[in-house]
């Protein structure tokens, strides 16, 4: 599992990577997610549902992500705009 | 004789004013611009940073969104998310769809327009932003297809969330109409051109 964020000027970077069924690796994944949330990011999960459609599950904390997911992607709050 | 001295002496200042002048403004200049501020390179605008930045967003968002949307993005400039709530994207706005299919067209950068596929008819803008306030180029700007991403992330992951959350706009506030209804012709278009060559078994042309 890949956790990635968006960033201004940069694209994605990729802020920590894992295996959540290896303890160690899942502690340090869970970390990094409850930072970048901490700071008031949204996290999603891009998944391809049975039906062939691509979306994404918004998610709030580690536990709602699939265990099989391969990323999630930290973006910055969606702000009204002017 | 003092006249003819004092007339030299005013030559000879005068001469070696020429010769030194040019040195001592180059050595001023210098001497300037060694004081002078360094801009920090991790500010400002940089084209190259900007495009490097556009094409990994690009990436990433074709490997999130399906094949015919990454399509529509590239050959189009937007992507069509289908809308799932029951009564539309109204809110209230006396707008609401009465059950029909609605879509939204997200722009990079632009308020993402809700409309009728049916009949065409615009219903709202929503004026949404993701706005990184660590700033780390000195801008809180995302590339604009982390920003469409972004979009669609939050669309199909919960619609009624990113709505409340927009700035709801009658259309015509920032994007055109009429540039919205040539999209959704130039839409039509590429639908149709993909229908025949999927029917004719080809691959899809990009234009």
């Amino acid at each position: 599992m890949k956790l990635l964020r968006m960033k201004p000027g940069h694209g994605e970077i990729l802020l920590a990577e894992g295996d959540p069924e290896v303890a160690a690796e899942e502690r340090e994944l869970i970390e990094a997610f409850r930072a970048q949330l901490d700071q008031g990011l949204w996290a999603a999960v891009p998944i391809a549902t049975t039906a062939g459609r691509r979306e994404a599950t918004l998610v709030r904390s580690f536990d709602e992500v699939p265990r099989d997911a391969e990323r999630v992607i930290f973006f910055p709050p969606a702000a009204g705009g002017r | 004789m003092l006249l003819a001295l004092s007339a030299t002496a005013i030559v000879v200042v005068a001469l070696l004013w020429e010769v030194a002048m040019p040195r001592m403004v180059e050595a001023f200049e210098r001497h300037r611009a060694r004081r002078a501020r360094v801009g920090d390179p991790t500010q400002g605008y940089d084209p190259g940073r900007e495009r490097r930045a556009e094409q990994r967003a690009r990436a990433l968002l074709r490997s999130c969104v399906n094949d015919e949307e990454w399509a529509m993005y590239r050959d189009l400039g937007f992507i069509r998310v289908w809308g799932a709530q029951a009564d539309g994207p109204g809110r209230g706005s006396g707008r609401a769809t009465g059950g029909a299919p609605y879509a939204y067209l997200i722009y990079p950068h632009k308020p993402i327009v809700a409309y009728l596929p049916q009949t065409g008819r615009l219903l709202n803008e929503y004026c949404v932003e993701f706005p990184d306030e660590t700033r780390p180029y000195g801008s809180a700007r995302l590339p604009d297809s982390d920003d469409v991403l972004a979009k669609w992330m939050a669309l199909t992951g919960d619609e009624r969330r990113l709505i409340t959350t927009a700035n709801m706009h009658l259309p015509g506030r920032q994007v055109d109409p009429k540039q919205v209804r040539r999209d959704l012709w130039r839409l039509q278009q590429w639908e149709r051109r993909r229908v025949a060559h999927d029917l004719r078994g080809g691959s899809v042309p990009t234009s």
